[in-house]
């Protein structure tokens, strides 16, 4: 290329900027932590005790996932019904639902005064505890089966289906379908699935806050709230949050070591053509599968829609203050993921003749982003600690963190986005000298409509259920909705509790509808 | 007139070399092989390829250094003329200034050139409503407005029928007499060169032939055109 004028290029330090700015937001936080673990570095026996935990919990909840997600991808992949593709669709849905919530509709159903508890009753059977290990590996589960199920069933729809009909044509039956295409299928995503819930499920922290604690069931994560919350003993927290560090950090070395899958959001709308499955009690076996997993996705969000329902009228000016408090902290999310992520990914698309640069800046953000909310919110604070009243910022700071969090997930939307715009265009806009704001204008933005859109829904959706950063500075009267509901929830205003989530679900999805379609109407492919 | 000094493309083990002139106002088919160059040599042009040594000399000016939208060039490429999210009339208005924005002068301009090109009226619709003739019309519209000197086109009509592609050369053949532009066309088909009329100018075996008259060339085609036009031939 001679001379690729265009304000791609001028945007280039705009997108080193942004990385920077990532890097010295979460690089200054793990120093400040650092600093602060100076020297004290030892763990208490329940330090350690957290730690096996969190491990064990994270690997439970991979486990479970994974090993019940199997069986109900197979039926997916092999079955058509009327709402497959709604179901499917629907599997992706718990990514942007508020933890607090699906685990306040898991405490309805599973809980001692749940459904299945007054199910058992009738029996004559205790009722279920969903309180400890057993609890944070259901919710684990609940969130991250559908994931599983997704990543696999594209496992399965990646099998050609050349190679069923030439299966069926030489006879093979289930058994011989399995050996010869499903089992070689699974050994390659399997691990890298397992990997991804293992990862994600050590960073947990709204479902172990709200289902764990004690000295048998705290998380690393619920450990530094506690140290901060109740003794207020920031060494201590300093020193958990860099073991939380180096778990990630392990964690995230494996994953990058191990392939793993990412979730496409399209083609899963096809099933596989299959001549082996045809007989009854595989059929059965599968329609009961579906059913089962449609009913443990489905059954804690009616659970919250029939109790909330009609408290929603009842819900006082609290809730709507800290209703417009989230929505507030959400909007600065959706603009500091925005302004952080268009510079990167137009970057990141220009950078395509220097690829290992382009790369090496997508893994910085990536990684920078993989450090825990917490561990970054305890930097955060005690940065801002000497200086000003922490309380005071919890919004802001709030509002920033969650912007920077959902970064990986915009660049996922938006690089491709770039990348293509480039490519189909690029030579056009610089034959016609299409330059500055005026080739954003006309150009860049109108292309990446689209994935702006999603990524300011996904942006403001994560925000608007966000319980982390959140409850280790904010103050009684200055919380968010997710924040108000947990305080109901340990409050056992189940009442209450139901409206405000209800509240809450019915903002997160609208407001992620709203966004993402505002991004779809009207723009062309 | 626009002149290749010694120009010598190169890009790993490919290689073209280029030393002729074409005088301005003419027609030129660039005919050859399939990974020849044409393409190569038109990027170079067009200021998307920077060449390994010589110049690209347009009225006595190197061209070579200035970026793609400032040199005396418009490119018409193989796809993706048209940007699909603008209409026709801002695909157009672009031809008169980056920005889109046209003064009230230049609007009458830019629906003066939809007429031309037998679009007049359609200004407001967006290139997925439109057939492929009609993008490639609209196409033609914006290079009218843009009224550069030399004109690039990469084999922009090889999707459309035989009847289509005639009426497109006709057309195009009528836009640059009227802009007196020089014309370079990338074509396969023999056929083309005879409609365009003018010159035909081989690409092959690493080396951009000097332009012949075209009419004359195919019906007595040299060793390298011949090898490329094969035993079946036009006429």
């Amino acid at each position: 290329m001679v001379a690729r004028a265009g304000p791609v290029t001028a945007l280039r330090p705009l997108g080193f900027s942004a990385a920077a700015l990532v890097l010295v937001l979460i690089g200054g936080s793990v120093v400040a932590v650092l600093v602060r673990a100076e020297g004290g570095f030892s763990l208490a026996p329940q330090d350690w005790a957290a730690l096996r935990f969190t491990v064990l919990q994270a690997a439970l909840s991979a486990l479970c996932s994974v090993v019940l997600a199997v069986p109900v991808a197979r039926a997916l992949a092999r079955r058509r019904f009327a709402g497959r593709g709604v179901l499917v669709t629907l599997m992706g849905a718990p990514f942007i639902l508020p933890v607090i919530v699906a685990v306040l509709g898991l405490v309805m159903v599973f809980g001692r005064a749940g459904w299945v508890s007054d199910l058992l009753g009738v029996f004559g059977i205790a009722p279920l505890n969903i309180y400890g290990l057993k609890g944070v590996v259901l919710a684990h589960v609940f969130f991250n089966l559908p994931l599983a199920t997704r990543l696999i069933l594209q496992g399965w729809l990646a099998i050609p289906a050349e190679r069923f009909r030439l299966a069926a044509s030489l006879g093979a039956g289930p058994r011989d379908i399995a050996r010869l295409l499903e089992r070689p299928m699974l050994r390659a995503v399997l691990p890298g699935t397992v990997m991804v819930i293992f990862l994600i499920c050590t960073t947990s922290f709204a479902v172990a806050l709200a289902l764990g604690g004690g000295p048998r069931a705290t998380t690393v994560e619920l450990a530094i709230y506690q140290a901060f919350r109740f003794d207020f003993d920031l060494g201590r927290a300093a020193v958990l949050a860099l073991l939380q560090l180096a778990l990630s950090a392990v964690a995230a070395m494996v994953a990058l070591w191990v392939a793993v899958p990412s979730d496409a959001s399209g083609g899963l709308d096809r099933t596989v053509e299959r001549w082996d499955a045809t007989r009854t009690g595989l059929r059965v076996m599968d329609t009961g599968l579906i059913v089962l997993a449609a009913l443990f996705l489905l059954l804690p969000l009616l659970a919250i829609a029939l109790r909330g329902l009609p408290q929603i009228a009842a819900l006082d000016a609290a809730v709507w203050a800290a209703a417009w408090r989230s929505l507030w902290v959400a909007g600065v999310s959706v603009i500091v993921t925005l302004a952080l992520a268009l510079p990167l990914a137009l970057t990141i698309a220009d950078l395509r003749a220097r690829p290992r640069v382009a790369r090496g800046v997508e893994i910085v953000v990536y990684l920078a982003v993989a450090t825990s909310p917490l561990v970054i919110g305890t930097g955060l604070f005690l940065l801002i600690f000497p200086f000003a009243d922490p309380v005071a910022l919890a919004l802001p700071v709030t509002a920033l963190v969650n912007g920077v969090m959902a970064l990986p997930f915009a660049l996922r939307a938006m690089v491709p986005a770039a990348t293509e715009t480039e490519a189909r265009f690029g030579r056009l806009a610089a034959s016609l000298g299409l330059t500055g704001t005026a080739r954003l204008r006309l150009l860049t933005l109108p292309r990446l409509r689209r994935s702006l859109g999603f990524s300011a829904a996904l942006a403001a959706a994560l925000s608007l259920g966000d319980l982390g950063v959140i409850t280790l500075f904010a103050d009684p009267g200055e919380a968010t909705l997710p924040l108000l509901l947990y305080r109901l929830m340990a409050g056992y205003q189940m009442d209450a509790a139901a409206g405000v989530a209800l509240l809450l679900l019915a903002l997160s999805l609208g407001v992620f509808w709203l966004l993402d379609r505002g991004g779809r109407v009207d723009a062309e492919v | 007139m626009l002149r290749f000094d010694r120009l010598d493309l190169r890009q790993g083990a490919f290689r073209l070399t280029a030393d002729l002139t074409i005088a301005k106002g003419d027609r030129v088919t660039v005919m050859g092989p399939s990974g020849a160059g044409k393409s190569t040599l038109l990027a170079a042009i067009g200021g998307f390829f920077a060449p390994a040594s010589g110049a690209i000399v347009w009225d006595g000016h190197a061209i070579d250094g200035l970026p793609p939208g400032q040199r005396p060039v418009s490119t018409i490429f193989q796809d993706n003329n048209l940007f699909p999210h603008l209409t026709l009339f801002q695909n157009t208005a672009m031809g008169v200034r980056p920005s889109g924005r046209a003064s009230a002068a230049e609007t009458a301009q830019i629906h003066e050139a939809l007429e031309a090109v037998g679009l007049s009226g359609m200004g407001a619709r967006k290139p997925a409503t439109l057939s492929g003739g009609q993008q490639s019309r609209a196409a033609l519209a914006r290079m009218l407005v843009q009224a550069r000197p030399i004109v690039l086109l990469d084999e922009p009509f090889s999707a459309l029928g035989p009847a289509l592609r005639a009426e497109m050369i006709g057309l195009v053949t009528a836009l640059c007499d009227r802009t007196e532009a020089t014309l370079l066309m990338v074509s396969h088909d023999p056929g083309d060169a005879l409609l365009l009329g003018g010159d035909l100018m081989l690409v092959a075996e690493s080396v951009v032939h000097p332009p012949e008259e075209a009419a004359g060339a195919l019906a007595a085609p040299g060793p390298a055109l011949a090898a490329y036009l094969g035993p079946t031939r036009p006429g």
